[in-house]
């Protein structure tokens, strides 16, 4: 294709060309916003339908773990966006910096992940055959606070008395967490790949004031990514705490 | 037409006020709303996502089609969620899905 510098043949300047770049990033968006909201739209429909269920297997996740991903995903996000406008005033180091920050607040975002999932196969609340709620309180491990585990073991009782197919219905709340977490966990891998790639771009001076679409991008996606965890992190952690 | 750069300061800004909007989000999720607590935190969720979007993502220093493809992420959106749970809310019961199933586990042989 004919390219003079970094524009493209198909442009007549540099800022036409960023521009119909961000559109056709927005474009890809909005089918992404679509894409989450079916989850959102069968998660609304189910947490309804069995309200306890979700309540109980909601309240097993730790809120802890949650808060602090919440909280990394958004100064990643502010990285992301110091990386930007280190590129628009051509500071190429901090473009470099900022972009190695972001990537690896996404990393520590995605180890805290494999965590939260460990503790998921370890207690017994993976869809499938050995899918069972009471596992936890009927196994305590040696760190669980015992009067923590009693309480629980209470609350599961009378959850058991109101709907009997609770291990049933917890199994949807399980499906519908591990699809959301894991597709928003996907999305976060899809960005680690593209920030590798634009360190080591940036790592050769590329994104300059007249230059820097691809950081711009970027940036849009990721933001997004933290867009759908915003939303994720109270629909899944937190709507049944306060009882 | 030149491209506007957001300071870093606008950028701080924006972080804190998300930073604050957890903490709200999880201060809320602790104290019984009744109805209300979900209501609440959806709400302080767009308010952040409106900012991210508006900032982060430079909304608002872009050109109106821009703002003409979010709005139809929104609507479209709009149309997904009103329309199937307009249906999910109306079926009469013996014909729901919300009604509570008979058995969910096939009996032991």
């Amino acid at each position: 294709m004919h390219r003079t510098g970094e524009l493209y043949g198909q442009f007549e300047t540099l800022e036409q060309q960023k521009e119909s770049a961000a559109l056709g990033m927005w474009v890809f968006l909005v089918t992404e916003v679509l894409f989450f909201g079916g989850l959102f739209l069968a998660y609304a429909i189910n947490r309804h339908a069995y309200f306890e269920a979700f309540g109980i297997g909601s309240n097993t996740l730790d809120i802890k773990l949650g808060g602090f991903n919440t909280v990394v995903l958004i100064m990643s996000s502010l990285t992301m966006a110091m990386a930007v406008w280190s590129a628009q005033v051509g500071k190429k180091r901090l473009v470099s910096i900022f972009l190695i920050a972001t990537l690896s607040l996404g990393t520590v975002f995605l180890g805290v992940k494999v965590i939260e999932y460990k503790q998921k196969f370890d207690h017994h609340l993976i869809p499938g055959h050995g899918f069972d709620m009471r596992y936890r309180t009927e196994n305590p491990s040696q760190t669980d606070d015992p009067k923590e585990i009693a309480l629980e073991k209470e609350e599961l009782g009378k959850a058991f008395t109101q709907d009997p197919d609770i291990n049933a219905h917890g199994q949807l709340y399980f499906s519908l967490y591990f699809a959301m977490t894991g597709l928003h966990a996907l999305h976060m891998i899809v960005g680690a790949g593209l920030l590798v790639w634009l360190i080591k771009v940036s790592f050769r001076g590329r994104f300059t004031p007249q230059y820097n679409t691809p950081v711009e991008i970027v940036g849009l996606y990721w933001h997004f990514v933290d867009i759908v965890w915003i939303y994720l992190f109270p629909l899944l952690y937190l709507i049944d705490r306060h009882r | 037409m030149s491209e506007h750069i957001v300071s870093p300061k606008v950028y701080l800004v924006i972080f804190f006020t998300l930073m604050t909007g957890t903490a709200i989000t999880v201060w809320a999720a602790f104290h019984n709303f009744g109805p209300f607590n979900v209501v609440i935190a959806l709400a302080i969720a767009s308010l952040k996502a409106t900012l991210v979007v508006l900032y982060f993502m430079h909304a608002r220093y872009s050109p109106q089609r821009t703002h003409l493809v979010i709005l139809c992420a929104v609507f479209w959106l709009g149309i997904m969620l009103a329309l199937t749970l307009t249906d999910y809310t109306t079926r009469p019961p013996h014909a729901s899905h919300l009604a509570p199933p008979t058995r969910s586990h096939p009996a032991p042989v």
